[in-house]
């Protein structure tokens, strides 16, 4: 990425004008208050969400709903009504489809390889028939520049807040049986129930996320965070700590680069999100290789040797 | 003196267990069906608190769907189930359960510990709260198992064998009457079976844990069992390994002529079939027994 933006400024200034630019900065950054919260908020939920993304082997399910969420905020777009409400619709939708007829991974991964290109398909439809400002468009696809309005702002707090809630409540058990549904099955755990839940949770951050990174993008948040956390600690606390921190970072660091630019948010985000996928990876090489998997020395032998 | 149990002639009169001790699992007159098929009935068995039985059979006779029903996640046909002096409940915490060993993934965000401590209140919803005492009931399990050394290591990491011991301490940490374990030195090496088969029975004998351990190989149990429960064909054979494993007992239960040897320290069962295939016992709820 730096190799390219270097290449880019030498060859084209006005190129790298359009996608680095600070002047009017601070004026810039009052305007922005709503799309920083937003993102907050954003990397908050999707943070936590990618934790149990991961433990349950979920990535391809994020981005079928996303491509429903899409869907809903598309018809949303063209009927003039809420997005937020279209594209929360699309992806609940989508959730409980994944939840009921894919209950094995197998058939899961089938039933979003269908469900997946439909709604692409539709949301498709829907922008082509829509007349209203070109941005719009792309903003659910690749994700918005700067316009998160008041209303919009309400609706992605109220529904991240229900989400850490009900996420605060199901933790261990579901935790439990992302780890070992059997025993956890055992111990009285409603593994099926919980397993319903929590994509209905996934499906309300998907929706969120597709307002403010678009409906491509959503693993950048509700994915790699985790992943990257995972590399580098084993400990249930840390996870979702540092993934939440990772994503945070990625959100409101795209935010904030991306303002003077005529760039969505989206090049940015994604990009901080890898870069510290890699630097984890490297952490995590490093760490197996020198005393991650060392077991502490047993007393007796200490007092041996 | 062998007890004989078959479909012709059902017979109630509990098994024996040691006098003097607790009764911690009841089975009377029990009875398993899915459709028309039948996979045990007439089971009546009384387990006291310390004993070590092991549950054998043939694939798909019904011997995980026991420890089901023993779990409350499988309703009986019929008789009746009791745990501790209950009856069967779900998600008991009277009792333990060791799963079939099954790679946990390398990046797995638990530690040893972790997994552990899942065994204590990993079930509960709401917050977790840090608790003390709940520190020291996993270090106890950890230590019974012997794996303090790799307490801090992410689970995933582990080898097999180790990661079976931390399912073994996750049983143990809410400090159950009756260990169920459903074929748990699968996939293991031959050390890492002895190391587990051997870390079970230390616990029934300090803890007067009741063990009941499905397997398809008796030997690996034989220096440890109290009493052996057979399951083939719809019926069973119930009492100690010598009365249950003879030539004559087994060529019953299958149908065909087996051959039971005994070498020395070993136990050598020919002739079984690969699968039940007779005609009138078919048809298995699929990805449920193994």
């Amino acid at each position: 990425m730096c190799v390219l933006l270097v290449a880019l400024q030498t060859h084209a200034p006005d190129l790298w004008g359009q996608i680095f630019n600070f002047t009017d900065y601070g004026e810039l950054l009052g305007l922005v208050r709503n799309s920083l919260i937003a993102g907050a908020v954003l990397g908050i939920v999707g943070g936590l969400v990618s934790t149990f993304v991961m433990m349950r082997d979920l990535p391809f399910a994020v981005h079928g709903v996303s491509e429903l969420s899409f869907a809903g905020a598309s018809a949303a777009l063209f009927f003039g009504i809420n997005v937020v409400a279209g594209s929360l619709l699309g992806s609940i939708l989508a959730a409980i489809a994944i939840g009921a007829l894919g209950a094995r991974a197998r058939d899961r991964n089938s039933t979003i390889g269908v469900i997946m290109p439909f709604g692409l398909g539709l949301g498709v439809l829907f922008l082509s028939l829509y007349q209203g400002r070109s941005a719009n468009k792309f903003g659910l696809l690749t994700g918005q520049i700067v316009s998160v309005d008041d209303p919009q702002l309400g609706w992605l707090v109220a529904t991240a807040l229900v989400v850490v809630v009900a996420l605060a409540l199901i933790w261990r058990p579901l935790l439990f049986a992302s780890t070992d549904p059997e025993v956890a099955e055992a111990r009285g755990v409603p593994v099926q129930l919980l397993s319903a839940v929590f994509m209905l949770l996934l499906g309300l951050t998907v929706a969120i996320s597709v307002q403010i990174i678009g409906a491509l993008l959503v693993l950048s948040v509700i994915c790699t965070p985790a992943a990257a956390a995972m590399r580098v600690t084993a400990s249930p606390r840390l996870v979702p700590l540092l993934s939440m921190a990772f994503a945070v970072a990625s959100v409101l660091g795209g935010t904030l680069l991306s303002l003077g630019s005529r760039v969505p948010i989206s090049p940015y985000v994604t990009t901080i999100s890898f870069v510290i996928y890699l630097i984890c990876r490297f952490a995590g090489g490093w760490r197996s290789h020198h005393g991650w998997s060392a077991r502490a020395v047993p007393l007796a032998t200490a007092r041996a040797a | 003196m062998t007890v004989v149990h078959d479909l012709v002639s059902p017979q109630t009169r509990p098994a024996e267990a040691p006098a003097g001790k607790r009764v911690v699992l009841a089975l009377r007159d029990a009875r398993l069906s899915y459709g028309t098929r039948t996979l045990w009935s007439h089971l009546t068995l009384d387990v006291a608190a310390g004993e070590f039985i092991a549950v054998l059979g043939a694939n798909g006779s019904g011997k995980t769907s026991l420890l089901k029903a023993i779990l409350g996640l499988q309703p009986l046909s019929g008789g009746s189930l009791e745990v501790g002096g209950h009856p069967v409940k779900r998600g008991s915490g009277e009792i333990g359960y060791v799963p079939q060993q099954r790679r946990l993934d390398a990046s797995t965000p638990l530690r040893a510990r972790d997994v552990v401590r899942q065994g204590i209140d990993g079930h509960r919803f709401g917050l977790p709260l840090g608790s003390g005492s709940a520190r020291a009931r996993v270090d106890d399990a950890l230590r019974q198992v012997g794996a303090q050394e790799f307490a801090n290591m992410p689970v995933g990491l582990l080898s097999g064998g180790e990661q079976q011991r931390v399912r073994v301490a996750q049983a143990l940490a809410a400090d159950p009457v009756l260990l169920l374990c459903d074929e748990p030195l699968l996939s293991l090496d031959i050390g890492s079976q002895k190391t587990i088969t051997s870390l079970i029975d230390q616990r029934r004998r300090d803890h007067d844990t009741a063990v009941v351990f499905v397997t398809h190989e008796i030997n690996p149990v034989l220096p440890y069992v109290d009493r052996v429960l057979y399951l083939a064909g719809g019926r069973f054979r119930m009492g100690t390994v010598d009365e249950v494993f003879t030539s004559e007992n087994l060529s019953e239960l299958y149908g065909t002529s087996v051959a039971v040897v005994r070498a020395g320290e070993r136990i050598i069962v020919a002739g079984v079939p690969e699968t039940e295939d007779a005609p009138s016992h078919h048809v298995e709820p699929a990805d449920k027994e193994n």
